[in-house]
């Protein structure tokens, strides 16, 4: 069995009245890609907010590693190795590419201290950022203004800064959201040469690129984890037939 | 303008404010020496609300406390030492504005504003209600301070062109050190969280700390303009602590334009141009300060620089993603 | 402390905080709705005071000098977001500050034009001049268990408007979720307009009533202003109940304040403040 990185354990969230999550149970290995599958409203935003230190759980214990990490911020958790990216393109609309990812690359040597030194000059966090760059198949584009990018582009933007902050498990939010094909196809080869030394989750809506790249898959419905399972275990789940593929006819 | 231009162009007004004295009368030293203060107030101010995103309608406060320091190490009959006075008053702002900080950051947007005003008031209240100052009436500094090292004085701020070179060095201090510390890791990270903080925070910065530093380094440097201030006048009141002083200020920084330091040392100078102007135009001229407030804002859509947007998209969308 | 003055005090911080409340529920209708900063509502109560003063030397009675000032400061208010303040729902804070600022300066200028910068009096109205002995030298005036009868007669009345009429609908669905009241067909013009006049003739009456007992004199507005920023930071922003208890908490720190630790009369609200965000940094009330 391989390394297991994230796991989380009973986790539970309320809103009010409303249980978004319950007793969600799931464990993320380093070489495995873990899909989140689920109609919209099942709660699987909900929980990679739990994940990544957006939201805190009501009840649950989130471990990486093995270690309780249940009450640590987000800054905390990316700090360990816990990076995510955004369902809603979350980066620096008014800084070039690079600088969005010499940004992130800067967060893991911050050097606060160092107040008179030229932050672009500082070479290990640059090629840090190059690097990321390059391997989310952005290069060439270090210069442009990021919210000049095309929407796909975006996408990859966002994965770079988390690559380039170094992250062992990565929390993918819907990245191939509003993408084309040929971007699609790219995005799912791009993450399936990351997950080679990396736990990745990858919450999506596209069933078609889950089946294609997930090594496991995890149904949620109604805040409640359905099924768990690999992808012929997935496809073959009568529930999973009937609860989720049900739901989302009614979405189409 | 590109940047071979705006070099040239700094360069001539930094030879214009060092050649001043030589040609301009007393009056106007004194005054061109007010404005070099109010600009370093209106840079500290900058870093916090163009260049971190923190609307602060409180900056008088940091600026009044370094001020009451210098007045209050002063000894009645003597002068103080600047190599004391200075670091004190400055040391002083510094540790108000931490503490503070460690109140008001914990709120963001308008919270911030109205919180940030709020404790400035505090502060008010202090010197104008216990006789910790003088009261409401206020402090003379009879001695300005003495620069003297073990008996050699390199300069005398008693000398009004010692005075006026000092302030203009101070704030040729200010710039260069807030140009520097904005192209280090720190001050890209004073960027990245009034572009978006709640990236930063998931891209692991604490930001807390880094907003706190900012807080505490603008509250020493508006300290720096609050000691210069006192200096400059030889007295000290409550009113260097009023919210108008930090609506003024505030002013200085949007007129400019935010997020730029040469802007901040333009808004100084355009406020007090303005009120030079309008006082001498009518006992009434806060009805034409206001006007032209007033004006500027309904007829400047989107603000005077590009800028608002932005902090108006972190007020907005800094919060959650959801 | 004996008990009657003991007594007089709680009235005195009930009377202060229940005038401080009309001020603050303007200001906190104000942001709650419309995400309006407005720094020139201490100036309404200024002008609230002015008004009583002018139209009671005019009348010789304050009672007949409110029920005409009240509607003329409603219609003020609406005169002013429809000139103003409509055209600020779109800009951020920081115009919002701007904007607001300069109007404190034209208003205390043109208030200066107008009646000069002289601390003036007000009468108290006759039937009310009276007070109530308590001990053998101890008395509390009439006027101010008036004031205090008045202000949390208009308190049940905000009450009874949030939560009973088609406009306090309105105004829940607004402080809550501004598209929802797009959604439910609400001609947002008119709400807005509505709240922002009723907020400029609550703290405008708040002026006139408090004119008698504080006389009225340059500066009375920002002090409320910044006071009244307290109490919708502690009171949370948007809530009406909110502004309230914190009005009152406020009412009764700084008149203790003012009798127990004289030396930090003017600091203890801003305490209170300080303790309450510390505890809660969003304010007592935040809603969602």
């Amino acid at each position: 069995m391989s390394e297991v990185l994230l796991a989380a354990e009973g986790m539970t969230r309320r809103f009010g009245g409303l249980t978004a999550n319950h007793n969600v149970n799931l464990s993320l290995e380093r070489g495995v890609l873990h899909a989140l599958l689920g109609p919209n409203g099942a709660g699987k935003s909900t929980c990679i907010n739990m994940l990544s230190g957006d939201l805190p759980p009501s009840e649950g214990t989130i471990r990486f590693k093995g270690e309780d990490i249940t009450g640590l911020g987000s800054h905390q958790r990316s700090k360990i190795g816990i990076g995510r990216s955004y369902q809603r393109t979350n980066i620096f609309p008014k800084f070039s590419v690079l600088e969005n990812c010499r940004l992130a690359a800067q967060s893991r040597n911050p050097r606060p201290w160092r107040l008179f030194a030229d932050a672009l000059r500082l070479a290990d966090t640059v090629e840090r950022a190059r690097a990321a760059i390059a391997e989310a198949g952005l290069a060439g584009r270090e210069e442009r203004i990021a919210g000049t990018l095309s929407h796909g582009e975006q996408r990859q933007l966002e994965i770079a800064m988390v690559l380039a902050t170094d992250a062992q498990v990565l929390l993918l939010d819907e990245p191939l959201a509003g993408m084309g094909s040929d971007e699609s196809a790219q995005m799912v080869t791009l993450l399936n040469r990351l997950k080679a030394t990396r736990a990745i989750l990858l919450v999506e809506h596209d069933m078609d690129a889950v089946f294609a790249v997930a090594d496991r898959i995890t149904v949620m419905v109604n805040g409640q984890v359905l099924e768990s399972g690999t992808p012929q275990q997935i496809r073959n789940s009568p529930d999973v037939q009937q609860a989720y593929l049900g739901h989302e006819a009614e979405h189409e | 303008m590109n940047s071979r231009v705006s070099t040239i162009f700094k360069l001539a007004v930094l030879a214009a404010v060092l050649a001043f004295p030589v040609f301009g009368s007393g009056f106007y030293t004194e005054m061109l020496a007010k404005v070099l203060i109010l600009a370093i107030f209106a840079m500290s101010l900058d870093l916090l609300v163009g260049f971190t995103g923190l609307v602060s309608f409180g900056h008088a406060a940091y600026f009044g406390v370094a001020a009451y320091a210098v007045a209050l190490v002063t000894p009645k009959y003597d002068p103080a030492s600047l190599w004391l006075a200075l670091p004190v008053s400055v040391a002083a702002a510094a540790l108000v504005a931490f503490v503070i900080g460690l109140f008001v950051l914990r709120t963001k947007g308008i919270y911030f504003i109205m919180v940030t005003l709020a404790f400035a008031q505090m502060a008010y209240y202090v010197f104008h209600d216990t006789p910790l100052g003088g009261g409401s009436d206020g402090i003379y500094l009879n001695f300005k301070p003495d620069a003297a090292i073990a008996g050699w004085a390199p300069f005398d701020l008693n000398e009004p062109l010692h005075l006026y070179y000092f302030v203009a060095g101070a704030m040729l201090f200010v710039y260069g050190l807030l140009k520097l510390v904005l192209r280090s890791p720190f001050g890209r990270v004073l960027v990245g969280i009034r572009s978006n903080e709640h990236r930063m925070l998931s891209l692991g910065y604490a930001t807390f700390r880094y907003k706190l530093a900012a807080f505490t380094l603008a509250g020493a440097l508006a300290g720096l303009a609050g000691f210069l201030y006192a200096v400059l006048f030889g007295f000290v009141t409550p009113e260097y602590l009023s919210w108008h002083k930090s609506g003024d200020v505030l002013l200085m920084v949007i007129l400019g334009g935010m997020g730029n330091l040469a802007g901040a040392i333009a808004g100084a100078v355009a406020l007090v141009g303005l009120q030079e102007l309008f006082t001498g135009m009518t006992k009434h001229w806060q009805l034409l300060m206001g006007v032209t407030i007033v004006a500027a804002v309904l007829f400047m859509p989107g603000g005077m620089t590009a800028t608002p947007a932005r902090i108006m998209a972190r007020i907005n969308g800094g919060k959650t993603n959801e | 402390m004996d008990f009657v003055s003991f007594l007089i005090q709680v009235l005195n911080s009930l009377q202060y905080g229940l005038l401080l409340f009309l001020v603050a529920s303007g200001l906190t209708l104000v942001f709650g709705i419309m995400g309006i900063i407005n720094l020139a509502h201490g100036s309404f109560y200024m002008i609230g005071a002015y008004l009583a003063f002018a139209l009671t030397s005019m009348t010789g009675n304050l009672m007949l000098s409110i029920a005409l000032g009240v509607p003329l400061a409603f219609a003020f208010g609406a005169l002013l977001e429809w000139l103003l303040f409509s055209h600020l729902y779109k800009r951020d804070h920081l115009e919002q500050v701007l904007l607001t600022y300069g109007l404190i300066l034209i208003f205390e200028e043109l208030r200066s034009l107008a009646v000069g910068d002289d601390v003036h009096g007000v009468a108290i109205p006759a039937i009310f001049s009276a007070s109530i002995p308590l001990s053998d030298n101890l008395s509390y005036p009439v006027y101010r268990l008036v004031i205090s009868v008045v202000c949390l007669a208009l308190a049940g009345g905000l009450y009874y408007l949030i939560q009973r009429t088609r406009l306090g609908m309105m105004i829940r669905a607004g402080s809550h979720d501004r598209d929802m009241v797009k959604a439910l067909g609400i001609d947002i013009n008119v709400l807005y307009r509505t709240v922002f006049a009723l907020g400029v003739a609550l703290a405008a009456l708040a002026g006139m009533l408090a004119a008698p007992i504080s006389s009225v004199y340059p500066g009375m507005g920002s002090s409320v202003l910044i006071i009244s920023f307290v109490i919708v930071v502690i009171g949370g922003v948007g809530s009406v109940w909110g502004a309230l208890v914190a009005a009152l908490l406020i009412g009764f720190a700084d008149t203790f304040g003012k009798v127990l630790l004289p030396d930090l009369a003017g600091l203890m609200v801003y305490l209170v403040m300080a303790v309450v965000l510390l505890w809660r940094p969003e304010g007592i009330f935040r809603k969602g």
